[in-house]
C-alpha cells in the first residue's frame, strides 16, 4: 500500500509535483500514466525517499520509506535501467544489493533466472547489456528482497515483444500474489494490457485516479458496433434511448450506450443481432483528451 | 580508519534501535517479511565486493604502487650509481642530513601517491553519482549516512593498508640499494619510523578528501579538480613568509608529510611542531569522513 497525500515537489519556479493525492492498493496492477515531464519519475523518488518533497507526505505500508534502515524487503523498484555500474557483471551488482540488505546470495542466482539472465548472461559485465537486458537486471534487483511493494519506471522500454508480454505475465502474478505494483508509462497502450487501475497525472497534477474500464468509458470515442438486419428499427430504438447512432447498412456505430444496455434494448424489442462490439480502444483516446491541456512538450508547438 | 569506524559504529546502534520498531509493520500489506535486524557490517561487506567486483579497483592500485615504488627506487639507483669515491668520505654527513631518509620517498613520489590516492577516493563517490548507480543504492539503503559511513570506512581501510604496503617497501627497497654504498638505513635509524608512517597515512588523508569533495560535487570532473587544488595546488602559493599564507599552510595535508618526513628542513620564521602536523592529518581525516557521511542527508539524490 502506497498512500500518497498532498504532495508537493518545487525546483526554484518550477513546480514538479503539485498537491498530488492518491492511494495503490496490494493485490492489483496500478498503473502511473502522464505524458513525458508531468512529474512521474519525481512522484517514484519522492515515495522511495530519494528526494525530499516541499510539501505533503508519502507513506509505503504506513511509513515512510527513509525511516526503514534497509528498503529491499520492503520496495523494490526499477527507477532507471541505467541507475548501474557497466564495469560489474550482473550477478556482482545483485550480489552487492543483496549483501547490504543482508538478503542470502543464492536469491541472486533465483532472480537472475526469473528474469533469463542466468548463467552466462549474468556474468557478462552490464556495460555490454542492451537495454532490454538492463531492464530485465533492473527488474532482477526489485525482486531481490521479495518485497510486498515494487514500483516500476517505463520498464517496458527498450524490451522485445516477447519481453513484453514476460513482464506483463510476471507483473499479474506479482498482484495475484497480493503485492502492490506500480508502474509507470507514458503510453496508455502499454497499460491497457497490464494495469487494473490507473493513477493519471499531468503537468505534476493528478487528473484521474479509478480504475481502467471506468477510465476507458471516460473517452468520448467509445461506441458499440452492432451489426443487425433491422438495423434502421434498431437505430430507432437507440435514438430513442438517448444513443447517438451511425448508420452504414446492416452496421450501427452506437455511441452513449454501453453493450450491455443495446443487447437488452434489442431483445426487448425482437430485434436480432448478428454481431455486437463493445470498442474498447478508445483507452488511448481517452488518456488523450485528459492529457490534452497538460502536454508539456507538443510536437509543432510553436515555443 | 578511526573516523570510518567511528561514525559506523554510531550509525549501526541507530540503525539497530531503528529496526527494533520495524517489528509487526507494514499494515495492509498481503505479503509479510520476516526481515533480520539490519547490521552495519553488512554495509561494510557490500562496499568491500562493490570495490572489488570492478576490474579498475586492482589496476589502480598496482600502477600507483608501481609508479610510487619506481620513482623512490630509480632516486636511489641514481644515487647508487653515481657514487664516487670522493663521496665516500661524506657518507656520514649523508646520513647526518636525512639523505637517506628523503630518498625512502621521495617528493616527486608523494605527489604522484598523494594524487592517485586522492583519485581513488573520488572516484569511490562521483563514479557512483555519475552513473546513477547511487539512487540503486540509497533505495536499497534508505539509512545513508550508514550506507557512506560504510563506503569511508572501506576506503580508509583499503588506503591505510595499500598506503603502509607502498611506504614500507619503497623504504626497504631503497635503503637495500644505498646499503651497496654503505649509505642505507635500517627501520630502527631516527626518524626512519616516522617518514613511514607520515608516508603511509598520507595515503588514507588524501583519498577520504577526494571522496568528501565527491560527495560534495557528485560529479567526476571537478571532483578532481578540487581535489588536486586541495591536495597541491593551495599548499604550493601559500608562501612560507607570511604569517597567514603560513596558517593555511600548516593545515595543510602535504606540508604536514614535509613536516614529518623532513625534520631538518628549515621552515622560515614560522616553525611548527611534529604533533601538529599529525593533528593535520587527523583533522582532515575526521572532517572529510564527516562530510562525507553528513552532507548525503539532506540533500536530494
Amino acid at each position: 500500500m502506497i498512500e500518497v497525500k498532498d504532495l508537493t515537489k518545487r525546483y526554484g519556479a518550477t513546480t514538479a509535483v503539485k498537491d498530488l493525492t492518491f492511494t495503490v492498493r496490494p493485490g492489483s496492477v496500478t498503473g502511473f500514466l502522464g505524458p513525458n515531464g508531468a512529474g512521474k519519475s519525481t512522484t517514484l523518488r519522492m515515495i522511495l525517499g530519494l528526494n525530499e518533497p516541499t510539501a505533503g507526505s508519502v507513506t509505503v505500508g504506513g511509513r515512510s520509506f527513509r525511516d526503514r534502515p534497509r528498503g529491499l524487503r520492503h520496495v523494490g523498484a526499477l527507477l532507471d535501467a541505467g541507475d548501474v555500474h557497466g564495469g560489474r557483471s550482473a550477478a556482482a551488482h545483485l550480489a552487492v544489493l543483496a549483501r547490504s540488505n543482508r538478503i542470502p546470495r543464492r536469491r541472486v542466482d533465483e532472480v537472475l533466472a526469473e528474469v533469463g539472465l542466468a548463467g552466462a548472461a549474468g556474468r557478462r559485465r552490464i556495460g555490454g547489456f542492451s537495454l532490454g537486458m538492463r531492464q530485465r537486471l533492473g527488474i532482477a534487483a526489485a525482486l531481490l528482497g521479495d518485497p510486498p511493494v515494487l514500483l516500476f519506471d517505463e520498464p517496458l522500454n527498450g524490451l522485445d515483444p516477447e519481453g513484453v508480454l514476460w513482464v506483463r505475465g510476471l507483473f499479474r502474478r506479482l498482484a495475484a500474489e497480493g503485492r502492490t505494483v506500480f508502474v509507470s508509462s507514458h503510453l496508455m497502450s502499454e497499460m491497457e494490457n497490464t494495469a487494473d487501475e490507473l493513477i493519471v497525472i499531468g503537468r505534476g497534477e493528478l487528473i484521474a485516479a479509478e480504475s481502467l474500464t471506468r477510465f476507458a468509458a471516460r473517452g468520448t470515442g467509445a461506441n458499440v458496433t452492432v451489426r443487425t438486419p433491422r438495423a434502421a428499427d434498431l437505430a430507432d430504438v437507440l435514438t430513442t434511448e438517448g444513443a447517438v447512432v451511425h448508420r452504414d447498412g446492416p452496421l450501427l456505430t452506437v455511441t452513449g450506450l454501453d453493450a450491455a444496455r443495446v443487447g437488452d434494448l434489442a431483445c426487448r424489442h425482437a430485434l436480432p443481432l448478428h454481431e455486437l462490439a463493445p470498442r474498447s480502444a478508445s483507452l488511448e483516446e481517452a488518456f488523450m483528451e485528459l492529457t490534452a491541456d497538460s502536454v508539456d512538450y507538443l510536437a509543432g508547438e510553436a515555443r | 580508519m578511526n573516523s570510518g569506524t567511528a561514525s559506523g559504529a554510531t550509525s549501526a546502534s541507530g540503525t539497530a534501535s531503528a529496526s527494533g520498531t520495524a517489528v509487526g509493520s507494514a499494515p495492509g500489506a498481503a505479503v509479510t517479511t520476516g526481515e533480520p535486524a539490519a547490521r552495519f557490517r553488512d554495509l561494510l561487506a557490500a562496499e568491500w565486493l562493490k570495490l572489488w567486483s570492478l576490474r579498475s579497483t586492482p589496476w589502480a592500485y598496482l600502477v600507483t604502487a608501481l609508479a610510487v615504488i619506481g620513482f623512490n627506487v630509480g632516486q636511489a639507483y641514481d644515487t647508487y650509481r653515481y657514487w664516487t669515491d670522493e663521496n665516500a668520505g661524506d657518507a656520514d654527513a649523508f646520513i647526518r642530513d636525512g639523505i637517506p631518509l628523503a630518498e625512502a620517498f621521495t617528493s616527486n613520489a608523494v605527489v604522484i601517491h598523494l594524487l592517485a590516492a586522492g583519485a581513488i577516493g573520488a572516484a569511490t563517490v562521483a563514479g557512483e553519482y555519475g552513473t546513477g548507480l547511487i539512487r540503486t543504492t540509497f533505495a536499497a539503503v534508505p539509512d545513508r549516512r550508514a550506507v557512506m559511513a560504510a563506503k569511508a570506512a572501506v576506503l580508509a581501510g583499503v588506503t591505510t593498508v595499500f598506503g603502509t604496503l607502498v611506504a614500507f617497501v619503497s623504504f626497504f627497497s631503497t635503503q637495500a640499494i644505498l646499503s651497496g654504498r654503505d649509505i642505507g638505513v635500517s627501520l630502527g635509524h631516527p626518524g626512519a619510523l616516522r617518514v613511514v608512517l607520515a608516508s603511509a597515512l598520507l595515503t588514507p588523508v588524501a583519498a577520504l578528501t577526494g571522496m568528501a569533495l565527491g560527495t560534495l560535487l557528485r560529479h567526476m570532473g571537478s571532483t578532481l579538480v578540487a581535489t588536486v587544488a586541495a591536495l597541491l595546488v593551495l599548499p604550493m602559493v601559500v608562501s612560507p613568509d607570511r604569517y597567514w599564507s603560513v596558517l593555511i599552510a600548516h593545515s595543510l595535508p602535504y606540508p604536514a608529510w614535509r613536516r614529518l618526513t623532513e625534520p631538518g628542513a628549515n621552515f622560515g620564521p614560522y616553525p611548527w611542531s611534529e604533533g601538529g602536523a599529525w593533528t593535520v592529518y587527523a583533522v582532515w581525516a575526521l572532517a572529510a569522513a564527516a562530510v562525507t557521511v553528513v552532507s548525503v542527508n539532506r540533500r536530494d539524490q
